[in-house]
């Protein structure tokens, strides 16, 4: 059935259609439509849920962890000062193995409140442990929502996810999408085993003083499932695919066979990206896109082309473009833009622009010092 | 999978006696089994069997039970050694 | 309150049950020990744990073991009463109704950083029991002011004595009109131990408090913790009530001073204390003034009543 509607509620149907026992949920701009969506499908009945109106995005990550760690599955959204305000319960759903599934509207940082598309704070998180997916439309919202479930509760896996796109962008414009009856989404979904449960019959405690050691092998045995995600993400991308006639994996290559170039970008910029190219292919211009989907784990090994143009719509101060610097040493000559940030628009036409500086050996915050 | 996963276990710290200095010491021609000494031991370290007995493998000698007897019947001894 | 055709409970009769296993980590003398071992004799088996950071995160000993014989979640310092309402939604949706999530906290948790998410809670109607035992300042972390430690008590943090009061957590959670508040005090094994029944049979947020007197922190010898509770009773320092419903009650030896029984000098507690060692007779008359203030608050209540 197709379905037009904002990222917002795709995504509040996609969670909905994944069953989660538990949402805990708070408020924030430009996040709020979903879990308003999702408050309603509870109190209508037609989502068989607890619901916990939270008074924090810290405490809706506590219950979210506490829930999941009870046996739950569970679902929250948030959005910039939410996530950040959860960062530390971040860290402890990765270090725990609990398969939360977020969406996290990507939104700027204040001061000053800005409500618009920014990448920095999802990309802050980036070594809690979670999984990170990055959505360029409706469509890859929703499938990556269902898809996110099935990766994080992989037993050889059990790491939290969190599916991030665009403030405003994608969050609140409709688009077509196709969603799958949901006897399909069973079918591809099984119902959540746990790694770890608090039970009364056998009752273990999580999380008392860890001695050095045992600490740094429960981070290897993280990093060693983080690593593994790889293999499983792009397995179970397959196994979509092959379902729903879509197929996912850790990165997306257009137009890459003969490129001399190759545009990296993340989220609605890459989809801008994707007309800049068929633009520049038009023009002649051998150029391809390469969509990064997830942030992590990082697929390094997908981003091996030679001359690549990144562009960040996020800032490590004192550093550069978060992207740009996880990739400077894959290819011979790798060109970097930060742009847009705080909702600044890019088009198709700037992305051609910064092509031609990389072209003329150009880089640098576009249009602040190259345009 | 590892993570920060424990097991109940009888002496998760070890045989906490050695942190002893002095050593509770009932004398139970006094002992009236009012069972103070039991419920106030913060290490459970007092058994109810016919009478109280000292678990002195765990028994970290800090004399409450002696405090809160009422008959006076437990004596706080230094260790030997 | 008093079960079984208006016997008091006594020690004798509370149950063998330990859930709490010898060899853990608290110093020797560990208030908490004692209140988490009478707390679990009630609430029994099907209890699940909450523990955010204080010092019972470090008495469940070290990884892979633990001296807790419940499943207990640790948890981040603010977070316990966010995660309680995590584990009674899964409880509920899981089908598991006779299982009761209870979050064991200490002050600086409660009081302070723990508050915003303990009147979350408590305010969304979570079903569970709160406890709090409060030994008025961070123990775990080597003795520092908490908004629980009363005025002029030395700390790591006050080392002329802390300037203000206390704060009454207690009654800050009784203005979130939940069913159950009562506060106790290790010394009465018998009141804690059917208060914490009382609580159990309950449905929704209950509130316990159980003040705990902490030996190396309040500079006392290890032997006189239950003495130290006692006395903070007779004194009037700390208070035993319950309120159910909204009803106050006050209960044992509090509810006596109430019917007129005159409170023991508060310079008796003090001067047992090393942390009050430094104070001078004016801070002394600060502090009777402000015990006298806060039962002339207490008798108003307790007279309007009656």
């Amino acid at each position: 059935m197709i379905i037009v509607d904002t990222a917002n509620h795709i995504a509040a149907l996609a969670a909905k259609m994944a069953k989660p026992h538990v949402i805990a949920a708070y408020p924030i701009t430009p996040q709020t439509t979903i879990v308003e969506r999702l408050a309603e499908y509870v109190e209508k009945g037609e989502l068989n849920a607890e619901y916990i109106r939270v008074e924090s995005e810290h405490s809706a990550m506590a219950a979210c962890i506490a829930a999941a760690a009870t046996g739950a599955r569970t679902f929250t959204a948030t959005s910039s000062h939410g996530l950040l305000l959860m960062h530390e319960m971040l860290h402890w759903a990765g270090l725990a193995r609990l398969p939360v599934v977020m969406v996290n509207v990507n939104r700027a940082i204040g001061p000053g409140w800005n409500i618009w598309s920014d990448l920095n704070d999802s990309l802050a998180q980036r070594d809690t442990g979670w999984i990170q997916f990055y959505a360029s439309s409706n469509q890859e919202v929703f499938d990556s929502v269902i898809q996110a479930y099935k990766i994080a509760e992989n037993e050889e896996i059990l790491l939290p996810a969190m599916v991030s796109y665009d403030g405003f962008i994608l969050s609140h414009t409709s688009m077509p999408v196709e969603v799958p009856e949901q006897s399909k989404i069973d079918e591809f979904l099984p119902d959540f085993k746990p790694g770890w449960i608090l039970d009364v019959e056998n009752p273990i405690t999580h999380g008392n003083i860890v001695p050095p050691e045992p600490y740094m092998e429960i981070r290897y045995s993280m990093q060693k499932a983080m690593e593994k995600a790889k293999k499983v993400i792009e397995e179970i991308g397959e196994e979509y695919g092959k379902k729903f006639g879509r197929e996912y994996g850790l990165v997306e290559e257009y137009r890459c066979e003969d490129a001399d170039y190759v545009i990296v970008a993340m989220a609605a910029m890459a989809a801008e990206a994707k007309v800049a190219v068929d633009e520049l292919r038009q023009k002649g211009e051998k150029v391809g896109l390469l969509k990064l989907r997830t942030f992590r784990p990082f697929p390094h090994e997908r981003l091996k082309h030679d001359k690549m143009i990144v562009i960040d719509r996020d800032i490590c101060p004192g550093l550069g473009g978060i992207v740009y610097n996880e990739i400077k040493g894959n290819g011979s000559e790798i060109y970097g833009f930060i742009a847009g940030l705080g909702g600044v628009d890019v088009s198709y036409k700037d992305i051609e622009r910064m092509y031609e500086l990389a072209k003329e050996g150009k880089e640098g915050w576009y249009p602040t010092e190259v345009k | 999978m590892k993570t920060a996963i424990s097991i109940p276990t009888e002496g998760a710290m070890g045989k906490t006696g050695t942190w002893r200095v002095f050593h509770p010491v009932i004398d139970l021609n006094k002992c009236i089994k009012c069972w103070r000494c039991w419920i106030f031991c913060p290490d459970a370290a007092i058994d109810r069997n016919e009478h109280p007995v000292i678990d002195y493998d765990y028994c970290k000698g800090c004399g409450i039970c002696s405090n809160v007897c009422p008959v006076n019947a437990i004596e706080m001894r230094r260790e030997e050694k | 309150m008093v079960p079984n055709g208006g016997e008091i409970m006594a020690i004798k009769d509370l149950p063998m049950d330990e859930y709490i296993l010898k060899g853990h980590a608290a110093c020797p003398g560990c208030p908490a020990t004692i209140a988490l071992r009478i707390t679990l004799k009630a609430l029994g088996k099907k209890t699940i744990l909450i523990v955010p950071a204080c010092c019972s995160a470090v008495i469940q000993a070290l990884h892979p073991h633990t001296a807790f014989n419940v499943p207990t979640l640790n948890i981040a310092f603010e977070a316990s009463a966010a995660a309680a309402s995590g584990v009674a939604a899964a409880l509920k949706m899981l089908e598991k109704k006779d299982v009761l999530p209870v979050v064991w906290a200490g002050d600086g948790g409660s009081y302070d950083i723990g508050l915003q998410a303990l009147s979350g809670a408590l305010e969304r109607g979570t079903d569970f029991i709160y406890i709090c035992y409060n030994n008025q300042m961070y123990s775990n972390t080597g003795i520092q002011r908490s908004g629980a430690t009363p005025y002029g008590a030395w700390t790591t943090t006050t080392w002329t004595g802390k300037k203000e009061r206390q704060k009454e957590l207690a009654e800050i959670v009784m203005a979130h009109h939940i069913p159950y508040v009562a506060t106790a005090t290790i010394a009465y094994p018998e009141d804690l131990y059917e208060k914490m029944k009382k609580a159990k049979e309950m449905k929704g947020p209950r509130y316990i408090e159980i003040l705990s007197p902490c030996p190396p922190g309040w500079r006392f010898d290890m032997s006189k913790t239950v003495e130290m509770s006692k006395l903070a009773v007779e004194t009037g320092a700390w208070v035993l009530y319950e309120v159910i419903n909204g009803e106050l009650k006050f209960t044992g030896y509090s509810k006596r001073i109430l019917e007129g029984k005159e409170r023991k000098p508060i310079e008796e507690w003090l001067k047992m204390q090393g942390r009050f060692r430094h104070l001078k007779p004016e801070d002394i008359e600060k502090i009777k003034q402000q015990l006298d203030e806060k039962w002339q608050h207490y008798k108003k209540i307790y007279g309007g009543k009656e």
